[in-house]
């Protein structure tokens, strides 16, 4: 037993400054040393009722990994992290550690928390750099369970990983050129690398998981004919819809919404003087919107060579949903955050944007939500001189996929409806991830996988999944 | 990787090309349209599909060379591969119950009009096809529309080919000699679709346009194509791209559709000094 380390603050996670990162897309947090990762491994009290583990959504045995980890065992931290995970290398850089496993911790009530998603990172990437990447392809039995997974995000990624794990021959259908979803283009290369999800995606294809991208579900194919080819059909097609205000000028050219602007980047590279896909490069720019997303836009913007970024925001700093580590990042590279402050128009000039006015807001009594309800401040209006707006005000599930599905329930704001296990509303079809909840994280959506998995396994064993909730 | 099964020259800016793509093959309509990307390092890009064979698997795609993009496809061959060739996207164009139809097509918009034109002379409607183009060398798909039509009209800017004037000149003719439509389809540049709605509007003919705005993944991700149509935000990708022309704000499309152009042109200048500079070679 390594001996425990009583530091009251987290090992400090190395990263490249800011006044040089925010002009570069190379990755911000470069991540511990072997030293560092055991040193704050052996941070962790290894407590009886592990707390810790209730605020993982795929339960990681973190005391468990993390005891490995003091030991310099990355071997056998990567073994238990792997056997609830399987995307370890990215959760421990995008999942909100502090609303989630760290936020139980014990060592949190008196100082910081264990860094576990500082650990479960190091240990992810020493696993990928011990191991060369083909593993002993299990390969697909004759008599395997076809499954079929639409979507190669989070949630299609894990419950693909489960079931192929589990002896089923399972075909992913993507309807980009890319396999990855959200993690190719969504986040930003500087928070995940892709060539971590590509190494990710290639240990589930040396699984014996099929990749076929270009396959568009909902037009291309549809869920009754995979039904005919498969034995059951899980659907992660996560919420891309992107939301727009619906106030005056938000057609103007230079308005983005923040999946168009984010694809512009990460999926195509737009930032690269090379890439043959334009974008624009904007001087001031205002991003609306408080959470993730609304974060890496912001951060694209100013790396894209913006002089002057800011968060438009119509709550205060205390209601912000984003991830504390990106706030705090986006603080240092110098994005502006405007708060309690609300767009009502987008003016232009010559059809493209040259501002955005803006109402003052209040917080008011607590809404649905439970968080304070935002109220404009009568008359009391700013304008900020901007030449480009990124919206960045949510996202709904796409109705491509259900619109093409008879029998599939949805919710009045399209999501689909189905139970904890992922069981929806037509036999032999799960479903999970943000297609399901509407927009939330990677990790969720990585644990809705998973069950739904586990649900798919079950109802095979049974002879006959023919439910339908 | 999609093969490239033929390829021929439709005028010197219009490259008709047919596809190996057995995916998009079996479920394409008139007036869906594919988005590829040529090659790794490739744009994406929308292209409207110009007919297809679900027997052999293929997808006819023509377009013409405006960008990079374009250009890099046009440098394929015979036998090489698109890297990737993703669809059939887009709400087919609504061709049932139509009985009597002036297709109108302008430019390289003839090649997206001509598979909605066959498919209604094929289901027994009459249609009636007027195409348009700056001059004579750049009119394609003469032949094929006139097998589609039971009339037909070539309009030239300069006079150099068929009748000098524009399409809305032939449109209005035939109106006012009595032609009853139920519906004209317009498929072209954004002006050229502009000024038939007026024209229509004016004569109450029912009028459907084909919108191609600048997107980047065609599944209704990035709202990119985002258009008002009747004072509402559509999203040309997936509700499109047909709409009611009379409903659609095409200054604002106009508006639109330039934001990149810059860019484009410099893409093209590069492409065409590679191109020299291999000539040379």
């Amino acid at each position: 037993m390594s001996k425990r380390n009583m530091d009251p603050k987290k090992q400090p996670m190395p990263a490249q400054p800011p006044e040089e990162r925010r002009r570069n897309f190379r990755e911000v947090a470069l991540g511990y040393s072997a030293g560092q990762a055991a040193a704050e491994a052996a941070r962790c009290l290894a407590c009886k009722n592990k707390p810790c583990v209730a605020g993982c959504p795929v339960g990681i045995d973190i005391p468990g990994f993390l005891a490995r980890a003091a030991e310099q065992d990355f071997a056998g931290a990567y073994e238990i992290i792997a056997r609830d995970s399987s995307l370890p290398a990215v959760c421990g850089r995008v999942c909100p550690q502090e609303t989630q496993c760290e936020q139980r911790c014990v060592r949190g009530i008196k100082g910081e928390p264990v860094g576990i998603g500082r650990v479960e990172r190091f240990v992810a990437d020493w696993q990928a750099a011990q191991t060369p990447a083909a593993q002993d392809a299990p390969g697909r039995k004759e008599d395997a369970p076809r499954m079929a997974v639409v979507g190669s995000g989070p949630a299609g990624l894990s419950c693909a990983g489960e079931l192929a794990r589990n002896g089923c021959a399972v075909t992913i259908y993507e309807a980009l050129h890319t396999p990855g979803g959200v993690l190719v283009y969504g986040i930003p290369e500087f928070r995940l690398p892709k060539a971590i999800v590509r190494r990710e995606i290639d240990a589930l294809k040396a699984l014996g998981v099929e990749v076929v991208t270009n396959a568009v579900a909902g037009r291309s194919l549809t869920i009754p004919e995979l039904l005919e080819e498969y034995q059951a059909v899980f659907i992660g097609s996560g919420a891309g819809l992107p939301r727009f205000m619906g106030i005056p000028g938000e057609n103007l050219n230079g308005v983005y919404s923040a999946n168009e602007f984010l694809t512009r980047v990460n999926l195509m590279k737009a930032y690269r003087e090379d890439s043959a896909t334009p974008i624009q490069r904007p001087k001031r720019v205002a991003v609306v919107g408080g959470g993730n997303v609304a974060m890496d836009a912001a951060r694209c913007a100013l790396r894209l060579g913006a002089e002057e970024v800011s968060v438009v925001y119509r709550r205060s700093m205390e209601e912000l949903p984003a991830r504390a580590e990106e706030v705090e990042h986006a603080r240092e590279e110098g994005i502006r955050f405007r708060l309690l402050t609300n767009p009502v128009e987008i003016l232009g000039e010559d059809n493209w944007v040259r501002g955005i006015r803006c109402a003052k807001m209040a917080l008011g009594e607590p809404d649905a939500s439970g968080r304070r309800r935002p109220v404009e401040l009568p008359g009391e209006f700013l304008e900020l001189p901007v030449d480009c707006v990124i919206m960045s005000i949510g996202t709904s599930p796409n109705p491509l996929l259900t619109g093409a599905t008879p029998g599939l329930s949805t919710q009045k704001w399209g999501g689909i409806i189905a139970d904890e296990a992922g069981r929806t509303s037509l036999p032999r079809v799960y479903a999970g991830g943000d297609a399901v909840t509407g927009a939330a994280t990677v990790i969720l959506a990585m644990g809705a996988g998973k069950t739904a998995a586990r649900a798919m396994l079950e109802d095979l064993e049974k002879g006959g999944a023919d439910h339908g909730i | 990787m999609y093969r490239i099964q033929k390829k021929e020259s439709l005028n010197p800016t219009v490259t008709r090309m047919v596809v190996e793509a057995p995916l998009v093959a079996r479920r394409a309509q008139p007036g869906q349209f594919v988005i590829l990307r040529v090659d790794q390092e490739g744009e994406r890009i929308p292209l409207t599909i110009a007919g297809y064979d679900r027997e052999k698997g293929t997808v006819t795609i023509i377009f013409q060379l405006v960008g990079g993009a374009t250009m890099a496809l046009d440098r394929l061959e015979e036998g090489d591969y698109i890297q990737d060739f993703a669809g059939p996207l887009g709400t087919p164009s609504h061709t049932q119950g139509l009985r009597k139809v002036a297709v109108v097509g302008g430019g390289v918009g003839c090649a997206i009009a001509l598979p909605v034109a066959q498919k209604l002379h094929d289901q027994g409607a009459e249609v009636h096809a007027i195409t348009g183009f700056r001059g004579k060398e750049l009119v394609i798909l003469e032949e094929e529309f006139r097998a589609a039509s039971s009339r037909f009209f070539l309009m030239t800017d300069d006079g150099s080919a068929g009748e000098k004037g524009l399409v809305t000149v032939a449109l209005e003719r035939l109106i006012q000699e009595g032609e009853r439509y139920d519906q004209v389809i317009a498929i072209g540049p954004l002006v050229m679709m502009k000024f038939v709605c007026q024209l229509t509007k004016k004569y109450d003919v029912p009028t459907v346009v084909s919108m191609n705005p600048l997107m980047v993944d065609g599944t209704g991700m990035c709202g990119g194509c985002r258009l008002t149509v009747g004072g509402k935000v559509r999203f040309a990708c997936v509700e499109g791209p047909d709409f009611d022309g009379h409903q659609v704000d095409f200054d604002e499309a106009i508006a639109r559709s330039g934001p990149y152009r810059q860019q484009e042109r410099h893409a093209r200048e590069a492409a065409c000094r590679l191109f020299q500079k291999e000539g040379a070679r």
